[in-house]
């Protein structure tokens, strides 16, 4: 028992985190016909938050026919609590010498826990940065109707050419991001 | 019986995000600067399990008589120009904050306030898609 939870809160290399995440796809297809994704729970919640008095018409709809995709971010929370509560990490992330230099050029020092206590803080600025790039995450999801898992993965795996043309403009997104905006943010 | 399946997947999906270093912002940065190979090797591995896995659930569900798998493939949604863009606008986004919506869930689960901040933002994203959408090329 020991063992096992030494393995369950070491980090995972790519070669056993990948097969586990890329199972999941056949999974859900397998059990329910359910396409493995994330982001659309956003227009659930909206469905399910949103005030009669502001009543934009895109949410109304009846949410609780997509209630998997409810209880699959929730079972998501349920995990990453696990992963952090229960089989906490062992050691700080084992960065490449490369971002570790790039990192410490940015005046980013602790290097403990998942992300930077300089953009992750609460003070003002960083509220402004977390949540216009929210605002991003979820506008450009919406409109590319998914994001990483739904089209890069799923997308990908099932060989669906829009999904092609999302994962490369998500990517040029990224990119251009982490090298020309992120800099000055942190 | 179903829907605990469903909330199981999301466990374990929440919790190899976690473990994979998928929802560390450390992570997704070094991976936009070419730095390491660990999250391409996680997205690689995961699309080639995923492949292998779908064409095998079509195999073993087709059914004697038609010929045809009994489960579904969803089909991504109508338009052409609107995954590029949306691509690339939340790919800005993912680029900022270091989280696309999986981890968003996972770090929210493992107590970030930080990521709570990210999670009200893209619902209000979300929202303003859903007000403008009618709007918008796709």
């Amino acid at each position: 028992m020991e063992h096992l939870a030494l393995v369950l809160s070491q980090p995972w290399p790519w070669y056993v985190s990948g097969p586990v995440i890329g199972s999941l796809v056949p999974l859900l297809i397998f059990i329910g016909s359910k396409s493995f994704g994330v982001s659309q729970s956003f227009e659930h919640i909206c469905a399910i938050t949103q005030p009669k008095q502001v009543n934009v018409e895109f949410f109304n709809y009846d949410w609780k026919k997509y209630s998997w995709s409810i209880l699959f971010i929730l079972g998501i929370g349920v995990g990453g609590f696990a992963a952090e509560y229960i089989f906490p990490a062992p050691n700080r992330i084992n960065l490449s010498n490369e971002a570790l230099r790039t990192f410490a050029s940015w005046g980013l020092n602790s290097l403990e826990g998942l992300y930077p206590p300089e953009l992750y803080s609460l003070n003002l600025k960083n509220v402004a940065v977390l949540l216009i790039g929210g605002i991003l995450v979820g506008f450009g999801t919406r409109y590319a109707s998914g994001c990483t898992s739904g089209h890069a993965i799923t997308g990908l795996a099932t060989m669906q050419l829009k999904s092609l043309s999302a994962a490369i403009g998500l990517f040029c997104g990224g990119l251009v991001a982490a090298h020309f905006i992120t800099p000055y943010l942190v | 019986m179903k829907q605990i399946f469903y909330l199981l997947a999301g466990v374990v999906f929440g919790f190899a995000l976690i473990k994979s270093e998928a929802a560390s912002w450390y992570r997704i940065i070094e991976m936009f600067h070419f730095q390491s190979f660990q999250m391409y090797g996680v997205l690689l591995t995961a699309v080639i399990t995923a492949f292998v896995g779908v064409e095998l659930v079509k195999r073993i569900t087709v059914e004697k008589f038609i010929q045809e798998p009994v489960i579904a493939i969803t089909k991504k949604a109508e338009g052409k120009i609107r995954f590029p863009v949306g691509g690339i606008i939340f790919g800005a986004g993912w680029g900022i904050v270091g989280l696309c919506p999986g981890p968003i869930f996972a770090l929210v689960g493992s107590g970030s306030i930080g990521a709570l901040v990210v999670l009200f933002g893209a619902l209000h994203g979300t929202w303003l898609y859903g007000l403008v959408h009618s709007r918008l090329p796709h």
